[in-house]
Parts: structure tokens; sequence; C-alpha cells
């Protein structure tokens, strides 16, 4: 573990997590998201974690946010009801 | 604004917890904690036994795949089982049946809507995934099949193939993704993984061992001793949940985009 690229990676962690959840567009939301799980994954290549570091740029980074992206598509801004 | 004060509180006390309940934790590869070192007088290091033996056991090199595919095969299993569940479930919500949507695609195929026809913008991202596509699955490819060698296996290479039919959904649209692999074709390799890998399981018993326990596959792989067998079951296993994580991750996509209707999708 190298103590300062964690520190930055965590850092960024958090401000990407809170920046995802106050954003009030959900396009750039999940985009952030996508961000968030890219350095996730970087994280754990860093603790030696290569198979889930790998899982995790696949499924959280790539393509979970393909399907958000899917979904926020199918929405529209303002609510009918 | 009481909701939103009680439910920082809330939030707030709930992570101290989890804080003061990982301080206990032993330091990250310490090798005197109990899951490294074993307990005193009891139980045997599992991690231990994984490291030193499994290697000799089952011939992987890649000590996460020999795991998960091997001492850990019902897990990994019931893990596919769960993907395809999601899947199934997603495609009981979300797909409609509709007989006036039949008329439609007629018409938006006449139009066109190939890889190079329409505007600019089509021609240039069109272009670029026909010649990234190929790649992307040929290393999909490389990953499920070189699994038990490097980082990789089933679930990451099903994953990055079933993205591959994504992005020609995405640069095109879901009628050309679905041309080239339709909704019964997908549904019927997601079952197909999940009969490979719950038939490497049979075969096992057939042969009058456990079930998921391939070293008895010798006898049907030829190899010397059961350790060759058990690494070649386990790219086998790799390829069943490979075929059902990308039928299902299409499956997903393509029921989400297009709210179930299978056309017209972004």
């Amino acid at each position: 573990m190298i103590f300062a690229f964690d520190i930055v990676i965590l850092i960024f962690l958090i401000v990407a997590a809170v920046i995802a959840l106050n954003v009030k567009d959900l396009l750039s939301s999940s985009m952030i998201y996508g961000i968030y799980g890219f350095l996730i994954c970087l994280l754990w290549a860093e603790m030696g974690a290569v198979d889930v570091a790998f899982t995790e740029a696949a499924v959280g980074a790539g393509v979970s946010t393909v399907l958000f992206i899917a979904t926020v598509y199918n929405t529209r801004r303002r609510s009918s009801d | 604004m009481i909701t939103k004060v009680l439910a920082t509180f809330a939030v707030v006390i709930t992570g101290a917890l989890l804080l003061y309940g990982v301080s206990d934790f032993p330091a990250f590869g310490d090798p005197h904690s109990p899951a490294n070192a074993g307990v005193e007088g009891g139980a045997p290091s599992i991690s231990n036994y994984y490291i030193t033996k499994s290697y000799e056991d089952t011939k992987v090199p890649n000590l996460v795949t020999s795991v998960l595919a091997d001492y850990r095969g019902y897990d990994t299993m019931f893990e596919t089982v769960v993907i395809f569940a999601a899947g199934m479930a997603i495609f009981a919500i979300l797909r409609v049946f509709s007989d006036e949507d039949d008329i439609e695609p007629n018409e938006t195929h006449s139009e066109g809507n190939t890889f190079t026809d329409g505007d600019h913008s089509r021609i240039i991202v069109g272009t670029t995934v026909r010649l990234v596509v190929p790649v992307i699955q040929l290393f999909a490819l490389y990953v499920v099949a070189h699994g038990h060698h490097s980082p990789g296996g089933g679930f990451q290479g099903g994953v990055i193939l079933g993205a591959s039919f994504i992005i020609i959904a995405l640069a095109m649209d879901l009628d050309a993704a679905l041309a080239r692999f339709s909704e019964k074709s997908y549904f019927r390799l997601a079952s197909v993984g999940i009969l490979i890998y719950a038939g490497f399981g049979v075969l096992c018993q057939v042969l009058g061992s456990d079930f998921l326990d391939y070293g008895i596959l010798q006898k049907i792989f030829l190899t010397d001793g059961p350790e060759m067998a058990r690494s070649h079951s386990m790219l086998g296993v790799e390829v069943g949940v490979a075929f059902t994580v990308t039928g299902i991750m299409f499956a997903i996509y393509a029921n989400l985009s297009s709210r179930g209707t299978l056309k017209s999708a972004l």
C-alpha cells in the first residue's frame, strides 16, 4: 500500500460520492457514479486485488453506468403527478 | 427539515458505529491475524491452505479463480443463478408485447439505419464502433479463456462480451444489435450457460463423486491426475458463467433502454 496514493484516491472517492448525490441532473449524477466506480477499481488494484478491480471496472464502472444512462434516458424532468 | 436532521443524525451514528467496529479489525495484510495464521490450538488457517496448496491441488496459477470456481463452486454457481434470475425478473417486469408495435420495425428498417448511413456523426461513431467491437470481443474471449492464468474469468469476460453488443446498440440502434443477438438467442445463451455449469456438477455425480468435485472428471478428460481435470473443468465452468453473463447483461440493457418494447431505444 502506498499511503499518499491511498489518501488521494480516498479523498477523490468521497468528493465523487458527495457530488453524485447532490448534483441535480440525473445524467451527470450517473456519470459521476461511474467515476466513483473507477476510483474504487483503482483502490482495489492498488491493494493487490486485481480480479476484484477487473470486475469493478467492467461491471461497476462500465456496464452499470450504461444501464443508469439507459434508465435516465427514459425518465422525464418533471413527474406527471 | 426535521426529517433531514433526523436522517443526518442516523447516518452519522451508523457511520460512527461502523468505524468503531472496523477499528477492531486486524491490520491490512497482518500475518498474525486469525484469518492468515489460524487460531492457536484451533482451526488451521484456510487462506494459508489456499496459498500453499491450491496450485498443487488444481494446477491453476490464479489463486482467485481456483478458489471461486473449484473450492467454492457452489457459491459461484448460485451467483450465476442470481444473475440469471435478475435478468428474468427484469424481463418479467419490463417486457411489453403489443401487436401495434409489430408494424413499426419494417418502417425503420427501410430508412436504412445501418452503421454508416444517416448523418455524419453516425458515420464517425459507426465506423469507430465497427473497428473497436471485434477487438473488444476478442479481448473478452481472451479474458474468459485465460481466466485461470491471469486476472479475469467468466464474469469479467461475459460482461465485456455483453458490453460489446451494448456498444453496437448505443452507436446505432437497438434493432441493429438485436439483429446480431436476438432476444431468443440471448436467453438461450444464458440458459445454456447455467446448464453447462450445473452439467459439470451432475457429471461429477454420475461418475461417482460429489456435486462439482471436478477431480473425478479425469476419466473423461483423460488427464494424468485429478489436478489437470480440475483445471480443465474450471475453464469449462468459466465458459458457462461467461455465457450467462453475456446474455443477461445485454437482456437487461435491451429491456431497460427500450422500456421493454425492444424497439426504438436511445
